[in-house]
């Protein structure tokens, strides 16, 4: 199977799988109790006029797989329908949050990609030793830390107690910011670094033990580059893999982290929708995770025989 | 200055009953082809690898490994690196384990060149073509390309012996380079090793478990059982004339390739284990010879033989025994 | 043979002695289980007071003797609402692993039996799921049926059930093919008898293992669902609804009140966890055997 057939395939999965995803995402909205037309304005006093524009706007004079298209349509041209809460578009309103977010995401991924990578690797050059048993100890312990503790232990030791970091809202410049964001982004990574470390330890021991690092020392390479280019190097598929499908915990997380610290971005302008039921945000949200996750994965599919020439670009890791 | 020597070297394993080697002592002199053979377990590996000063790093060891006169024991990294890259090198068992899948068959040939004698790239790659060439293979330029899951198995075998040739070593370590291959491939891979050897005048190490073909193919025979050498002869006098009990119940137990299979007796029992140790000979309790009170009681050293002083044999009743005790003549 | 039984074997005693130790971790984390099941069941008799009256007039207390572990801004006792609150708190992912390990068990079964293109399109299926974290679907939940427990249990059991269902496919497939399976039905046994009360049964102990640890997880979720106020509600006690109203507390230096029930979650996630992993360790090194 050449190249672009593989790739030709993987794609159309993607969109297969991102369709099935925005009809689920679609039709969860006549899941809710009762008429969705009243579910839709819950816990606001329309006018009659504006039940009439409800209606029109959701097209709920037509049968539901011309509603589906129609949406589908708009969601395609990037309008999600308007916010009840906040008087605009829905991307408008998403956008507005999303460079905070973007930027929790981005540092606490490099700070899982860094601490996750290094403490794995660390542990496993270390097999069996004390440092590799406490490093064990802290993943599972760590694993188990759930973002909203890590939040609270946080802002108590660093923010109030110290005084080092602020303990509220997003900070304005980009110094600022990031001050802001590092108390949250530590708390966003704790369980994500434990999981990464785990799966760099297990892949780097597999690795270690294999005969062709002996084959590679034999012939006189130094260690540290035989731990460059064929440990770590053959390690990194299954970091990647795991790593793919811990976007959308993460992303999910961030809900908790920013409302823990009072930030305003998507995670807790999700929350806010969900509280003030503005559910036309909630759903773009929804679907935003979700295909940011099917994305990326597919991503990583694509890339993974590029760092493992044995898997087929057709093949998949699963 | 012998290529190989080493000199009483016992390797001990925490948690281990026995040492993986027991005061193992053999000689390689430069050109000359040396078998070394025994079941699994025995300690083959471990006394090949340690030539290349790759012993495990939890082990205890004692004794001496000189390799052209340079002590490996105890090594610092320049000293191995100096006799990994230019005096000794290894064809290992299985190519499939034994190369990086990941990376193409021009890294695995170019990384020591590159990376431990600073040559460039383009002078790696024409070395690499040169050894690929040398090794048989049909299209140097195109393997250069592929990655190992792209080669059979025997082609694979031909690029480790073509990795194990880069650094023009004196002295090849072949452990069982025909055990993971088919049996059609195996007598091309050993008819390759013999001409390479014959042709660079090379001192091999030839690891097996098949007593046949190391009395072919090589110009003396160790036989090591349980960490220990028991017997050292010529090839073709091993062959005809086993001492110890346990090279003749080798013999013994090889099937014939004429004849009625009914010779066929197998050594009894199972090779000892790490975690089992004796206090006597460790063959004494597989040994239909042994003799109670002194067999099991300490160990027999390897001595040289009264009748035949280049031979040697580590077993009290070697001069007892009736021999030979394998009549039957074979070729 | 006789040789290898009469010698010392030290490297298996040394073995054994690794495996022992390690079920101690395995032991205290299985008695730390029992211990919060029973005070879920005893809560309202072991609390000393009732964690969802607030005294005004003891509010952000430390420790002391009138309570045990200090009290939040609002007075409440913080052991009684952590004892009280292991009820939700359990209670919650304990649904949430029943449903899913049922419905999981059976669509596992179900494809990993019949095989062919149901068993592709099941497991596509699956693999569309996995794309919906837990909470994302437990969250969307209460946008539709409003706050509680209910609508976010619901959404997470069919957010968990791939992972039982996946599993309970793979070892399904493989053990169908196993010889005893064919002999019965050689004998006329119904394949549904066959599948259901002869196969499954083998199957338990790893679906245990991987019930356990899914566990661990939707407690975490749970709580956060309730630290965000979307889960269980004030005044009923809840340790992430506790983590949450504890907020302002935190801020003014008492961090008490948010810090016990956050232990709490961490301990019990761990136990579950270290429980579930050594239970599927356990069986992979029989069936290594």
């Amino acid at each position: 199977m050449s190249v672009a057939v593989a790739l030709f395939r993987k794609l159309l999965g993607m969109a297969v799988t991102l369709l099935v995803t925005s009809f689920l995402v679609f039709s969860s909205l006549y899941l809710a109790p009762g008429d969705p037309v009243s579910f839709l304005v819950k816990g606001r006093s329309p006018s009659p006029a504006e039940l009439v524009a409800v209606r029109k706007e959701f097209g709920f004079d037509q049968p539901f797989p011309a509603r589906y298209w129609h949406w589908l349509d708009a969601v395609l041209h990037g309008d999600f329908g308007r916010s009840y809460l906040f008087h605009e578009s829905v991307g408008a309103v998403i956008w507005a949050r999303l460079p905070a977010s973007l930027l929790l995401v981005g540092v606490s991924t490099v700070l899982i990609a860094v601490v996750g990578i290094g403490a794995g690797a660390f542990s496993a050059l270390r097999h069996g030793t004390r440092t590799d048993k406490s490093v064990l100890l802290l993943v599972t312990v760590g694993a188990a830390v759930p973002s909203f503790a890590a939040a609270v232990v946080l802002r108590s030791v660093f923010g109030v107690r110290l005084g080092w970091f602020p303990t509220i809202g997003n900070g304005t410049g980009l110094l600022d910011e990031l001050h802001h964001v590092a108390l949250p982004a530590v708390a966003l990574s704790v369980t994500f670094m434990a999981l990464v470390t785990r799966v760099t330890r297990a892949s780097m021991l597999d690795e270690l033990g294999r005969e062709h690092v002996e084959v590679a020392l034999s012939r006189g390479a130094p260690r540290g580059s035989v731990l460059r280019r064929h440990v770590f190097r053959n390690a990194l598929g299954p970091i990647l893999t795991v790593s793919g499908l811990l976007v959308s915990g993460m992303l999910v997380s961030t809900a908790i982290v920013e409302t823990a610290f009072g930030m305003s971005g998507i995670g807790s302008l999700l929350v806010q929708c969900v509280d003030e039921l503005d559910f036309q945000v909630v759903q773009a949200l929804v679907l935003l995770v979700v295909a940011v996750f099917v994305v990326v994965n597919t991503l990583v599919d694509l890339v993974h025989p590029l760092i493992d020439p044995r898997i087929a670009a057709g093949g998949g890791a699963r | 200055m012998t290529l190989l020597e080493i000199d009483a070297l016992t390797v001990e394993l925490p948690g281990a009953a026995r040492p993986v080697l027991d005061a193992v002592t053999l000689r390689l002199a430069a050109g000359e082809v040396v078998g070394l053979v025994g079941e699994s377990g025995s300690g083959k590996s471990v006394t090949a690898r340690s030539a290349l000063g790759l012993l495990p790093a939890r082990a205890r060891v004692t004794g001496r490994v000189l390799v052209e006169g340079r002590d490996l024991v105890g090594a610092d990294a320049a000293r191995l690196r100096e006799v990994r890259t230019g005096v000794a090198s290894m064809v290992f068992q299985d190519p499939r384990a034994g190369i990086n899948p990941v990376r193409r068959i021009g890294d695995f040939l170019t990384e020591p060149l590159r990376l431990t004698k600073g040559w460039s790239r383009r002078e790696a790659e024409a070395r690499a073509l040169e050894l690929l060439a040398a090794v048989g293979l049909p299209d140097p330029p195109r393997h250069l390309r592929q990655y190992p899951h792209q080669l059979s198995g025997g082609m694979l075998q031909r690029v480790m012996i073509a990795g194990a040739l880069a650094g023009e070593p004196r002295l090849l370590l072949c452990d069982e380079p025909t055990t993971a291959l088919d049996v059609s491939t195996q007598a091309e891979i050993l008819a390759l090793l013999g001409g390479l050897q014959r042709a660079r005048g090379l001192g091999m190490l030839l690891i097996t478990h098949d007593i046949e073909l190391a009395a072919a193919s090589c110009d003396r025979v160790y036989v090591m059982y349980a960490g220990r050498i028991v017997e050292q002869a010529p090839a073709a006098e091993l062959f005809g004339s086993p001492r110890h009990p346990y090279t003749r119940g080798l013999l013994g137990s090889t099937p014939p390739l004429t004849g009625p299979l009914e010779r066929l007796r197998p050594v009894p029992g199972a090779p000892m284990s790490l975690a089992e140790s004796a206090p006597g000979c460790a063959f004494a309790a597989r040994c239909t010879f042994a003799e109670p009170g002194r067999c099991d009681h300490s160990a027999p050293e390897l001595l040289p033989l009264t009748a035949a002083p280049d031979r040697s044999a580590a077993c009290f009743r070697v001069a007892e025994l009736p021999n030979p005790a394998v009549t039957e003549a074979r070729p | 043979m006789s040789t290898t039984v009469l010698v010392r074997r030290p490297l298996l005693g040394r073995l054994r002695g690794g495996f022992l130790a390690h079920g101690r971790l395995f032991q205290v984390c299985l008695v730390l289980l029992v211990a919060f099941v029973v005070v879920a069941l005893f809560a309202p008799w072991l609390a000393p007071q009732d964690p969802t009256v607030g005294d005004f007039a003891d509010t952000m207390a430390g420790p002391g003797a009138a309570h045990l572990l200090g009290t939040d801004q609002g007075g409440h006792d913080t052991f009684s609402a952590l004892l009280v609150g292991t009820r939700t708190s359990l209670l919650g992912p304990l649904c949430v692993v029943a449903f899913s390990s049922a419905a999981g068990i059976g669509v596992g079964l179900f494809s990993g039996w019949r095989g062919g293109w149901v068993d592709a399109v099941i497991g596509r299926v699956l693999d569309i799921l996995f794309a919906f974290p837990s909470l994302l679907l437990a969250i969307l939940a209460v946008a539709l049926f409003g706050k509680g427990l209910g609508g976010p249990v619901l959404a997470m059991a069919i957010a968990y059930m791939p992972y039982t269902a996946r599993l309970v496919r793979g070892l399904t497939a493989q053990e169908r093919t196993r010889p005893y399976v064919s002999a019965y039905l050689v004998q006329g046994h119904a394949p549904v008898f066959v599948a259901v009360r002869r196969l499954l049964p083998n199957l338990g102990p790893t679906v245990l293992a991987q019930s356990t640890v899914n566990f661990g997880y939707a407690l975490l979720d749970l709580a956060a669902l309730s630290f965000l106020g979307l889960g269980v509600q004030p005044p009923t006690p809840d340790w992430g609804a506790m983590i949450n109203q504890a907020q302002a507390a935190v801020l003014q230096g008492q961090p008490l009140s948010a810090v016990v029930p956050a232990v709490a979650v961490v301990l019990v996630v761990v136990a579950f966890n270290v429980v579930g992993e050594q239970l599927g360790d356990r069986l992979a090194r029989r069936d290594a055997r």
